[in-house]
């Protein structure tokens, strides 16, 4: 698989965080962006045959003003996650919201999760950078979960608009509990899928 | 508007963040913008595919059918076809929260609305490949998208036993 190997949960000792991070391994295109890139061709090739070039070109277009719009917020969202990982303490990291942080560490990530600012840009990078430096899955469970269900920012922009007052308010209200319990179920299989560690 | 307020959120983070590292020392600094800059380098072509690719993904998916499988009075299996709906849902939130609303004011039922707007935040297939995949460990993602199966039904069974707003 193309994605950023997951690291081992860092070393409890301080020694670590002043050494520099080895350069991560990247590979910008997997078989993940094949799958998609196919399945875009071949819609491209259903919407042409359906609205003739203009209406590919019409999508082309405000697809993108849309992509250009969302890349200074990407390059931020990598910045963050950049900075978090150099600068956060990996004991503090791993005492708060690694796998024997118990409840807590899954409300710090719920908590957390709710209150990241930006969309997916910058959700994910933060995510990823906090794995990295100790967090276990629960946590970061617990926090993506959260921020796709109770986070602000979707809910103020969009949902609260499209959907209207009642009915986002009645949703967040039922969404509440579901990170925690997302965040516990995925200890609880991790220990029993995993359990003497992450494999390599 | 409010996109303004993310922006100016989103880049004060980044220079409250840069300041620390920079107090920390420049190597800190330098190391963390250039470990940014390389991942943003590495993302950019995924999303473009991601994000160029949607429209014409979303152009094709046939709505009607999506709104139709959250009929009303369609109980668990209304619940069970608006999570699949949730999770095949293409687009951004315009388009999610758009084809829920629509279907509210169809008829569709509420639990099966929430059902089917719980599983879009869950696991919008789309979201998974442009943003998550990309970023995340994949082991991470098929394991976070597996655990929060059980959700948008507990999520139904929460709203039918609390009533509608």
């Amino acid at each position: 698989m193309a994605e950023l190997p997951l690291k081992d949960p860092a070393p409890g000792d301080d020694v670590a965080d002043t050494e520099p991070r080895p350069g991560r391994i990247r590979k910008p295109i997997g078989w993940s962006m094949i799958v998609l890139a196919v399945l875009v061709a071949v819609c491209v090739v259903l919407v042409w045959r359906r609205d003739g070039v203009d209406g590919v070109l019409e999508i082309l277009t405000s697809d993108l003003a849309l992509f250009g719009g969302i890349l200074p917020r990407v390059l931020a969202g990598c910045l963050l996650g950049a900075f978090i990982a150099e600068i956060l303490p990996h004991e503090k990291v791993s005492r708060a919201l690694g796998p024997s942080s118990g409840l807590k560490g899954l409300l710090i990530g719920t908590a957390f999760g709710a209150i990241l600012p930006g969309g997916p840009f910058t959700a994910y990078p933060v995510a990823a950078a906090l794995l990295t430096v100790g967090a276990d899955f629960g946590a970061i469970i617990a926090m993506v979960v959260s921020w796709t269900l109770i986070g602000y920012g979707r809910a103020i922009v969009w949902e609260l608009p499209i959907m209207g007052t009642d009915f986002t308010l009645w949703r967040i209200v039922i969404s509440l509990p579901l990170p925690v319990l997302a965040g516990a179920l995925g200890r609880f299989v991790y220990v029993r899928i995993y359990p003497k560690g992450a494999p390599p | 508007m409010s996109a303004l307020i993310v922006d100016i959120i989103l880049w004060g983070s980044v220079a409250v963040l840069g300041f620390i590292a920079f107090r920390r020392g420049r190597v800190v600094l330098v190391t963390s913008v250039r470990e940014g800059t390389m991942d943003f380098i590495n993302i950019v072509p995924r999303v473009a595919i991601g994000v160029i690719g949607a429209g014409y993904i979303a152009a094709v998916l046939p709505q009607e059918v999506i709104i139709g499988w959250l009929g009303p009075d369609s109980g668990w299996l209304g619940v069970l076809m608006a999570t699949i709906a949730g999770a095949a849902t293409p687009g951004g939130p315009v388009i999610g929260f758009s084809l829920g609303a629509v279907a509210l004011k169809a008829g569709a039922g509420p639990p099966q609305v929430i059902a089917y707007v719980v599983a879009w935040a869950l696991f919008a297939f789309q979201r998974l490949i442009i943003w998550e995949i990309p970023f995340m460990p994949a082991r991470f993602v098929w394991f976070r998208a597996a655990v929060s199966l059980p959700f948008p039904f507990l999520a139904a069974a929460i709203a039918m036993a609390i009533g509608k707003p």
